[in-house]
């Protein structure tokens, strides 16, 4: 599972008109890791990931991938280091299809002068469908990505994330509203990713936490509190204090 | 939606079908009924139809910017005076002869044709100009306003601020561009008589031919990836920021186009009317436009398109009886049609097409 660093948050301060989101918070990811990132409540979660993909500045801190220090890159520069993020509210394009939404992700050449053609080129027709496949929306890749149930909408931005390349994938609320089998089956796909890519996951449904079987770091206004087994955060009586006791 | 209702009722499928044909050739009629109109209208109302037409280029690009970019313009008006007012100077300067001044500079005691008119006396220069000039102002435009990330109302209230100060310059500079009557008192177009009903023949089926051209190129834009890209940065903007498309360069040069159909719009305005003042590029004309496209859908090219030549040939009607009733009239069909058609007309021509 631990392959070389291939993420450093290194001491990150996002500073809100005086309220700390982030404060001097770390953390590192290694090459094909899965990570749960979890807190209560304005802990910071989105806002790490908002920083990581360059949509807020720290006030303090780096943000390193790849040794690179990511922060004052543009969030197209960030992108294309390998980094993409999965909204909480699914930003799908509504009035596409599935199989469209995925093909857009997976461009390649994103300048706008490239966009005059129609229809997917024929060498990013295998990506997409295999990226389609993967998700579990193969058969529903003609249906205007509008009209797909809620839970199918959340797997199609999770594809359309994969289908960047990205090689780490930001997921903030996989799966939000979605019922038990689908949150099963989600869990059964982020864990699929860990062979190829490395995937940060932000969540607080605690059963779902649990399927993904992956280290899981706490965070608590803006800091660092705790790192470890779903079990062991479980267990540990700070971590109850400061978010299991308020979610019980 | 519909669709789900009606399959259940199969003895209607053929008659869908039929509707939908008719529908299909809805544009190629109109187009053919256009393309006649020189064999069963007056001259006069030839060029009244010409007009009209050459708003509905107009009208079609702020259904690309609106409809489809989610870019409200107020200032619409701006780049149709730029159009109109590049192919004026060239009308003016070829009526005075070489070498002399138009007859306002004269009477404003000006000696010398200032350095920025010049270039207009060449007739190719004039019709690039009409062509780029509003479309590479209103790409300088609008991408420092979206580069700065500016949106949605705010960016309405700036062009509408473009708008009171193009037509605030235009009056103020009396000796350069004819103040508040602006510039009037064309005979000839290239050389050709305005007076000679073949030359007006002519200009009538170029704009039928640039509106057609318009609208075809525009179905053809908004069904390529442009278009799908172009419709995700009004919908979902930080999602393609966040999958590595930067969506200002999307947004600006569908500003550009519109801007450019704008000012095509206004130069074939210019030669239809013979005239081009600050009242017709302000704030009010400007609203105006917008409410052409808002009436005719503004998901719709050609919805615009016919709009703006209905209303028109509407506001004709009642203000030649009925001069200060228009701007109330207009108003009640733009509230209208926000509140009980907000596709507009096409939207509706679209909803019976299905039933």
């Amino acid at each position: 599972m631990s392959g070389p660093l291939l993420l450093a948050v290194d001491g990150i301060t996002v500073d809100f008109d005086g309220f700390k989101a982030l404060d001097t918070f770390s953390m590192t990811l290694d090459k094909g890791e899965t990570r749960v990132v979890i807190g209560p409540n304005g802990a910071g979660k989105s806002t790490l990931c908002d920083a990581i993909i360059g949509r807020v500045r720290p006030a303090a801190g780096r943000v390193l991938f790849r040794g690179e220090d990511l922060t004052g890159l543009s969030e197209q520069a960030i992108v294309e280091r390998g980094i993409c993020r999965k909204f909480q509210a699914p930003g799908i394009l509504a009035g596409i299809t599935a199989r469209e939404n995925v093909a857009l992700a997976a461009r390649r050449d994103r300048s706008w002068w490239q966009a005059f053609g129609k229809g997917i080129p024929a060498e990013e027709q295998a990506s997409v469908d295999a990226v389609l496949e993967r998700v579990g929306l193969a058969d529903r890749a003609e249906v205007k990505a509008g009209e797909l149930a809620h839970g199918e909408k959340q797997w199609l931005e999770i594809g359309m994330v994969l289908a960047t390349g990205a090689e780490l994938v930001l997921l903030d609320e996989p799966t939000a509203g979605m019922g038990p089998a689908e949150t099963s089956r989600t869990a059964e796909l982020i864990r699929d990713l860990g062979d190829t890519r490395s995937v940060i996951v932000i969540d607080h449904d605690m059963s779902f936490v649990e399927q993904l079987a992956a280290p899981v770091t706490v965070m608590h206004q803006g800091r660092f509190l705790k790192q470890g087994s779903v079990e062991a955060v479980r267990a540990d009586p700070e971590v109850i204090s400061v978010y299991l006791g308020h979610s019980a | 939606m519909s669709d789900a209702v009606t399959s259940q009722v199969p003895a209607a499928d053929g008659d869908r079908a039929w509707r939908r044909r008719a529908m299909a050739l809805l544009p190629w009629l109109l187009l053919a009924l256009g393309a006649a109109a020189p064999f069963y209208l007056s001259g006069y109302n030839l060029s009244l139809l010409g007009r009209f037409m050459a708003f509905g280029i107009l009208a079609m690009g702020i259904v690309l910017i609106w409809g489809h970019g989610g870019i409200l313009s107020l200032g619409q008006g701006v780049f149709f005076g730029i159009g109109a007012y590049a192919m004026a100077m060239h009308m003016k300067l070829a009526a005075a002869g070489d070498g002399q001044l138009p007859d306002f500079m004269m009477w404003s005691g000006r000696e010398a044709l200032p350095w920025w008119w010049e270039p207009f006396a060449s007739p190719v220069f004039a019709i690039l100009a009409v062509f780029l000039l509003p479309a590479l102002l209103a790409a300088l435009f609008s991408w420092l306003v979206f580069y700065r990330r500016v949106s949605g109302v705010y960016f309405a209230l700036i062009t509408q601020a473009l708008a009171l100060a193009f037509a605030t310059l235009l009056i103020s500079r009396q000796d350069v561009t004819g103040g508040f009557n602006g510039l009037t008192n064309f005979p000839s177009l290239f050389g050709l008589s305005l007076a000679d009903q073949t030359v007006r023949d002519g200009l009538y089926w170029t704009t039928l031919a640039l509106a057609a051209l318009g609208y075809a190129g525009l179905r053809w834009l908004l069904a390529t990836r442009f278009g799908n890209l172009l419709r995700a940065a009004r919908d979902a903007e930080n999602r393609i920021r966040f999958l590595g498309y930067n969506p200002v360069p999307f947004k600006v040069v569908a500003f550009a186009i519109a801007g450019m159909l704008a000012g095509v719009g206004g130069a074939l305005f210019t030669m239809h009317a013979g005239n081009i003042s600050p009242a017709l590029v302000g704030v009010v004309p400007s609203i105006e436009m917008v409410i052409w496209a808002a009436v005719g859908g503004r998901y719709s090219l050609a919805g615009a398109l016919v709009a703006a030549v209905a209303l028109n040939i509407l506001r004709d009607s009642v203000s030649s009886a009925f001069p200060e009733l228009w701007l109330y009239l207009i108003g009640l069909v733009f509230i209208l049609t926000v509140t009980l058609l907000p596709n507009g007309v096409a939207g509706l021509a679209r909803r019976v097409s299905r039933r």
